[in-house]
């Protein structure tokens, strides 16, 4: 047991930050930083540097175009990624569909869809939640009835991040009858959005944000060649998909930089009679989250590390997406205290890239409670956490 | 990066694990912490036999290598079984001292005997009034002489009773807080002026108050550099820190086990326990806090091992977060296991008794979060 990076590991950590330097867009970075409103043409031109560098698919198998990094190179990524301020990969595609596609579709949809997600040609968006199915999400409604060498879909899924943008949607769909336990009537379907039938309509967060949406299926019909694996088999399938979401969403590295930037904030910020690095009560309180974030990312290399010599992921990765969306929320938290008065302000264009006219209160970096509210999503997103803990209380204890 | 054990140290695991399930049931440590001795000395000399009392020395010094990661194995295992038998304080602590300041002769006569088993050492360092900060040694020794006169008090020395020798931190110059000016010296136990109070503790382990009262110390006892003590007690004192660290996730791995298992045949409302979701809830938070602590405490032991020994600030890290996880997991074990988890007879509250002694021993919660965040 060793903490070592190899002479190989620290080679490959210098290439990483040279590239990054090189490559990565300041008006990018800049964005990532301060935490400014990005477009979507942000992601998809960081996305396109990727893969010139054949880097965009960390994850994917190397025959598919991934990688084939080992964990401590993912590792090594991952944290020079967040230092550097370069824009967090869009899961859906490369992180939750490709998976899906890859493992259970057939060549032809390997070879129609896999090459535009790894070049980010094609903008996916994810159809799993309905307004009467959140953590039930096995009760989805959405249904799909064949006709012919057709699906005709009906229904309404919600939460759809970024669906606003997107090209394609993965849904599961309702293809059994009623009389069929619901985890075994689901079907995987890839649906284009440009389909008639289909409509987008916003939902605002509590940062004024729009990043979520409806969307609503009349009559549209899709082909059954866009059916992932065979008809009812849908749950299975995205039951493993969601194992990679929760993986995916500890977000260690990217907790790391924002704490850090936390404490050089705290340097220069006054709490009335010294700096608010100084004050006891507030250095106990960054302390316990910089412990906890610790603990959480040798969690998370634990994983790695077992995942790499081709065991399943330990008990120890179910508590990932758990302590890891906590510890996210009291960094949040921990910044809308640091901003004191001017956590109240909401002056939304100057969280614009280029802004430049009176700052209210200490520049840019002042949305710290729009950043608060806008994540309180992420303990109930990706299965909530009290579903996490049910899902440790079954798997893991066998209660 | 590497996070699999070696050859040797699956091996050391294994016979440690061995000993524990099949030699150290609870009926036999039971009746070990009820007897007048302060531990079993058939069980010292088999730890010597397999090898264990070798675990925290170099090579050099005759030992297995003394890596941190060797030592939270063991330590790890030992915690399954709540050992009473004083590993830590003898062959950890006392042992460790006397590697890192002792000459060749002193070195050659201690330590072959502390690894073979037949020396029994204690480390008196804390008082009354220093609580954790190390550097506040008042008990004093002056120089007569080629004598050292040694007077004051010592505060529950882990082994004191037991011991044959004392390693104990003294006073040789400057005020009471400083850094410099503690020294280290080696004391017989049975020494004119020494009077031992030795008890058992609450988790069922020996400790001693000690005073002295004008004890004559030859000067060749003392070890290492008179007035520079300060560095190796406090690298010492992360060491034991990170042994009862990994004791502690042993015993948090066991105290959830065996709740979890309680929760499965209790039956109440004609249901087990397992049934009830805000049991459910409280037992994933247990092994929430286990698996954690369990990460962080690997985290401190490979920094150690990467910096050559010493690594205050992951330490304190890790002392902070598991002292944390070991309060919820002994209190939760306790109060799920309902009334029964109250009683002596049962098992589970000695878990929760060593658990809650943990958080307090070489630095309490409090002290490393605060540690952690000046370092």
């Amino acid at each position: 047991m060793n903490i070592d990076f190899s002479a190989e590991e620290l080679a490959f950590q210098t290439d990483v930050r040279a590239f990054l330097s090189a490559e990565l867009p300041e008006e990018i970075s800049q964005k990532v930083k301060l935490g400014l409103h990005m477009e979507k043409e942000d992601f998809v031109t960081w996305q396109k540097i990727l893969y010139n560098k054949g880097w965009a698919a960390v994850n994917w198998p190397v025959e598919h175009g991934g990688t084939g990094w080992s964990s401590t190179q993912k590792y090594i990524w991952e944290n020079e990624c967040a230092k550097a301020g370069a824009p967090s990969v869009m899961a859906f595609g490369m992180k939750m569909v490709a998976p899906i596609i890859y493992t259970y579709g057939s060549d032809v949809q390997k070879n129609r869809f896999l090459p535009d997600i790894l070049e980010s040609n094609v903008w996916w968006c994810q159809g799993y939640s309905e307004p009467n199915s959140g953590s039930d999400l096995a009760s989805l409604r959405t249904a799909a009835v064949r006709e012919g060498d057709e699906y005709v879909v009906n229904g309404t899924k919600t939460w759809t991040t970024l669906g606003q943008h997107a090209d394609w949607i993965f849904c599961l769909v309702r293809t059994g009858g009623p009389e069929v336990k619901n985890q075994q009537a689901i079907s995987f379907l890839l649906i284009n959005m440009k389909t008639p039938g289909i409509t987008v309509s916003p939902i605002y967060l509590l940062d004024g944000t729009h990043e979520v949406n409806e969307v609503h299926f009349d009559n549209v019909r899709v082909p059954v060649e866009n059916r992932i694996g065979e008809e009812n088999q849908g749950w299975t399938y995205a039951k493993v998909l969601l194992t990679h979401e929760r993986t995916g969403t500890a977000g260690v590295a990217n907790s790391k930089q924002r704490l850090s930037g936390l404490k050089e904030k705290a340097k220069v910020t006054s709490d009335g009679y010294k700096m608010l690095s100084e004050n006891a009560t507030w250095q106990q309180k960054v302390a316990a989250v910089e412990i906890e974030l610790l603990a959480l990312e040798y969690t998370e290399l634990r994983t790695l590390a077992s995942v790499s010599t081709g065991k399943a992921p330990g008990p120890e990765s179910s508590i990932l997406k758990l302590i890891g969306t906590e510890i996210q929320q009291a960094i949040d938290e921990l910044n809308v205290e640091l901003a004191g008065y001017y956590s109240m302000p909401y002056v939304r264009e100057q969280f614009a890239y280029g802004y430049d006219d009176t700052m209210i209160g200490p520049g840019q970096t002042a949305n710290s409670a729009g950043k608060f509210f806008n994540n309180r999503k992420s303990t109930i997103y990706g299965g909530s956490n009290e579903i996490q803990t049910n899902i440790i209380c079954k798997a893991v204890l066998g209660l | 990066m590497d996070f699999s054990l070696s050859e040797e140290q699956q091996m050391l695991q294994s016979s440690v694990s061995k000993f524990i399930s099949q030699d150290y049931d609870w009926d036999s440590r039971q009746a070990i912490v009820k007897s007048d001795a302060a531990f079993n000395a058939d069980h010292w000399k088999l730890f010597a036999e397999l090898g264990w009392l070798t675990v925290p020395f170099s090579e050099e010094d005759g030992g297995l290598g003394g890596s941190a990661v060797d030592l939270i194995v063991v330590m790890e295992e030992l915690g399954k079984g709540l050992l009473i038998e004083p590993f830590l304080a003898n062959t950890v602590m006392a042992g460790g001292v006397i590697a890192a300041t002792a000459g060749e002769e002193q070195k050659e006569s201690l330590l072959g005997g502390v690894m073979e088993g037949s020396l029994q050492l204690a480390f008196a360092y804390a008082e009354t009034q220093s609580r954790y900060n190390l550097a506040n040694v008042e008990c004093s020794a002056s120089a007569e002489g080629d004598q050292f006169i040694v007077s004051g008090h010592k505060a529950v020395v882990l082994n004191g009773g037991a011991a044959d020798k004392l390693v104990v931190a003294v006073r040789t110059a400057g005020d009471s807080l400083d850094r410099d000016g503690i020294s280290l010296l080696l004391i017989d136990a049975d020494s004119a002026g020494i009077k031992r109070r030795a008890y058992a503790t609450v988790d069922g382990q020996d400790a001693a108050d000690i005073w002295f009262d004008k004890v004559s110390v030859p000067a060749a006892n003392l070890l290492g550099e008179a007035g520079t003590a300060i560095t190796v007690i406090e690298n010492i004192i992360d060491r034991a820190a990170l042994a009862i660290c990994a004791e502690a996730v042993g015993a948090m791995e066991v105290a959830l086990n065996k709740t979890v298992e309680y929760s499965k045949i209790r039956k109440q409302f004609n249901v087990t326990l397992s049934t009830f979701q805000a049991l459910q809830h409280r037992m994933a938070r247990m092994f929430m806090e286990t698996q954690q602590a369990k990460s962080i405490l690997v985290m401190a032991a490979m920094e150690m091992d990467r910096l050559g020994g010493s690594a205050p600030k992951a330490l304190s890290a890790a002392k902070a977060r598991i002292g944390k996880a070991a309060r919820l997991v002994g209190q939760e074990a306790v109060q799920i296991h309902g009334g029964v988890g109250v009683t002596d007879e049962l098992d589970v509250g000695h878990y929760f008794k060593r658990l809650t002694t943990i958080q307090f021993l070489f630095g309490s919660t409090d002290f490393h979060t605060e540690r952690f965040a000046s370092l």
